[in-house]
């Protein structure tokens, strides 16, 4: 096993000057430039820059919704950039669940039905899909709230819902565009606390797009830092260290 | 995703924008409907008057007759005419041997005589006809007066209206009633001593018999090409034989000497299984030495009729249907674009582009299915309308009623079928479309 495999197998995201770039008419964008980042399994990273960063366009193609122009996206041991899009629907399918900043419920399935989506799409026996489903809301505390519809619901409480979905295929990374971006503060600390608290249970690598540096400094592992598409800087949070503190001893 | 996951999502899709997609089923429906209404329409006809042939023996009947061999002026010399073979006669025994051929269902000969009937102490000079009991499924004795024969040897008869009409004008009165036909009966001469009969002559014995008269009817049946010259007075076959009336052709046969001590027939009918098998049993029974004859070609020509008329109807019927798969490539563009950012979540969630495609494609599917099963319905119902208002104009004109549309089964599951193969190929560009939609772009979707 060379060195590079190891370290494939050890991390969750290996990137090597990833590009993601567009023309708009005659001007070349570089939503990406250049990106080469290490994520480690188990890690809770945030990447934080202001609109038009590229850290949602990362994000994207660490999903497997978008392809890079150049370099490699390693997940799961496997180059995303070399996949079909058969085996990066499969990737989005069963290696990562996402977590959107408009909880992205469909408004006329209840919750349930909701969580069960994914399940219907990864051909999951439907013996075996309400015990799943309800495993998944568990984890958010949502069990009472089955039956009804995303409209019933709370802003925190849909966005419960949306990470009930995005665990139900018990993926190994969840990663997370703005999940408290359209929640208040209160609700978003919710949710970042139940995050945290399903990443410490399940041993989940979360990769989180945020523009609120408190809140990623609370609850991340790490900080990478994103301007014009480049991978600015990257640190290990207080609360890291916090955590690593407190294993010690 | 499994079909049955796909099946229910479609439906739950279909289900959301409830009013667009049942104005685009019943789009379909209508399309439907006209198509099944125009072949409903061309297969009855069609039924109509096949069955009409059918029964009436034309098309699964061979008329055989003696191999006569008339010469025309120039025909040959005497001497040639002189070497020509004796005509094989149409006797009883050719008719056991027809009998015996394979596929052959019945034989039976034309029997009609012209006689006197007298009833009520009154003659009446009328043509006798004997009807085989095959001919009770021609359809002709539906709706008759009275019934038809009660075996194949009641001394019973069946009287054709206008004869009836002759005997007395309320018809119903004379059912029950007892005619006697007087007729010529036909007897071989007894063989003299050193003479062999063959060739010999017959005397005409006067005879009586006495028939109850048990129906009225409208037409005589038309039993094959013998048949010229109605009969006015059905009498069962077998009585008919029995009676050994003396019939035109006797004198002929007596002249030309092919007479004997048994009866020769003017013509049999020989009918056979199905008309398919008509062509082969004609070649063996000319090759057996009888002259033979059918009418299968033109019933070939009514096929053929038929089968351009259905083709020009669901042509026309079809028009209907292209209309409605605009409706529904319309309905699932409108829906791809409503659904935009919810392609783009199934494809967040792990969709592959061939489920998104295939979802499409059973909405379109399923709109089809719905709308190929009730434009059937439709269908057979504008069919049954126009049944019903030909038979009100029919019953208006002292004309009995028919069914002039009919839905078999391949009708039906052709049409839904068809409908659904149409809604399928409507669906092909948005279901495809709705595939290629980027994901991130979706998502981004407002």
């Amino acid at each position: 096993m060379t060195p590079t495999t190891v370290l494939h197998l050890q991390s969750a995201f290996q990137l090597e000057h990833a590009c993601r770039h567009y023309k708009m008419g005659e001007t070349s964008i570089r939503a990406v430039d250049d990106v080469s980042l290490t994520v480690p399994s188990g890690e809770f990273l945030a990447l934080l820059g202001s609109s038009g960063s590229g850290k949602s366009t990362l994000l994207n193609l660490m999903a497997g919704l978008d392809r890079p122009t150049s370099g490699s996206i390693v997940a799961a041991g496997r180059n995303l950039a070399e996949l079909s899009s058969l085996e990066l629907a499969r990737y989005r399918r069963e290696t990562v669940g996402m977590v959107f900043q408009s909880f992205n419920l469909l408004p006329r399935m209840t919750l349930e039905e909701n969580v069960e989506l994914p399940l219907r799409l990864a051909e999951v026996e439907r013996n075996d899909r309400a015990a799943r489903v309800r495993e998944a809301l568990e984890h958010v505390r949502l069990t009472k709230r089955m039956g009804h519809r995303p409209s019933e619901l709370s802003g925190g409480e849909q966005q419960r819902t949306a990470i009930a979905r995005a665990l139900v295929n018990r993926p190994k990374t969840l990663l997370a565009d703005e999940p408290t971006g359209n929640l208040d503060s209160a609700t978003g600390e919710a949710i970042l606390t139940l995050l945290r608290e399903i990443q410490g249970n399940l041993g989940m690598t979360i990769v989180m797009v945020t523009h609120e540096r408190p809140l990623a400094e609370q609850f991340a592992d790490r900080l990478a830092t994103m301007g014009d598409g480049k991978l600015l800087s990257t640190a290990a949070t207080a609360t890291a260290a916090g955590r690593a503190a407190e294993a010690r001893q | 995703m499994k079909l049955r996951d796909m099946t229910e999502l479609a439906v739950r899709n279909l289900r959301e924008a409830i009013l667009r997609n049942s104005l685009t089923t019943l789009g379909v429906a209508v399309g439907v409907a006209s198509l099944v209404a125009m072949l409903s329409l061309g297969v009855g006809l069609q039924q109509l008057a096949t069955s009409r042939l059918s029964k009436s023996g034309l098309f699964d009947s061979i008329f055989v007759t003696p191999k006569t061999n008339l010469r025309g002026p120039g025909a040959g010399p005497p001497a040639t005419r002189a070497a020509a073979p004796k005509a094989r006669p149409l006797n009883e025994e050719a008719r056991e041997e027809l009998t015996k051929l394979p596929n052959v269902i019945e034989v039976y000969p034309q029997i009609r005589f012209f006689t006197e009937v007298r009833f009520d102490g009154k003659p009446y000079a009328t043509m006798v006809a004997g009807m085989p009991e095959s001919s009770k499924a021609s359809g002709s004795f539906d709706g008759m007066q009275g019934n038809f024969f009660s075996s194949t040897t009641a001394d019973e008869a069946i009287l054709q209206t206008e004869f009836a009409k002759e005997l007395n004008a309320q018809t119903v009165s004379l059912i029950g009633k007892e005619l006697v036909l007087r007729y010529a009966e036909r007897q071989a001469l007894a063989a003299q001593p050193g003479e062999s009969n063959e060739g010999g002559g017959f005397s005409v014995v006067p005879q009586e018999k006495h028939l109850r008269i048990i129906g009225v009817v409208d037409t005589e049946p038309a039993s094959g090409f013998g048949g010229f010259g109605s009969g006015r007075l059905l009498i069962p076959l077998l009585v008919a034989e029995t009676l050994r009336a003396a019939q035109v052709n006797d004198l002929r046969d007596v002249l030309r000497g092919t007479s004997g001590d048994k009866p020769a027939y003017v013509s049999l009918t020989v009918r056979v299984k199905s008309p398919s098998l008509v062509d082969a049993t004609e070649a063996k029974i000319k090759n057996m030495g009888f002259g033979a004859f059918s009418l299968l070609d033109a019933s070939k020509s009514l096929r053929i009729f038929f089968s351009v008329f259905d083709l020009l109807l669901g042509i026309f019927g079809s028009l209907a249907l292209a209309v409605a798969t605009l409706g529904i490539v319309n309905t699932l563009v409108m829906a791809i674009l409503e659904r935009r950012r919810e392609i783009g979540v199934l494809k967040a969630l792990g969709a592959a582009d061939s489920d998104v495609k295939q979802l499409f494609f059973v909405e379109a599917g399923v709109m089809g299915l719905a709308g190929g099963a009730l434009g059937v319905f439709f269908g057979w119902l504008i069919g049954q309308a126009l049944t019903l208002g030909t038979n009100i104009y029919l019953k208006r004109q002292d004309l009995p009623g028919v069914q002039i549309s009919a839905v078999p089964w391949w009708l039906i599951g052709g049409a839904i079928g068809f409908a659904v193969l149409v809604s399928l190929m409507a669906g092909l560009y948005p279901a495809s479309r709705a595939a290629k939609l980027n994901p991130v772009d979706a998502l981004r979707y407002e």
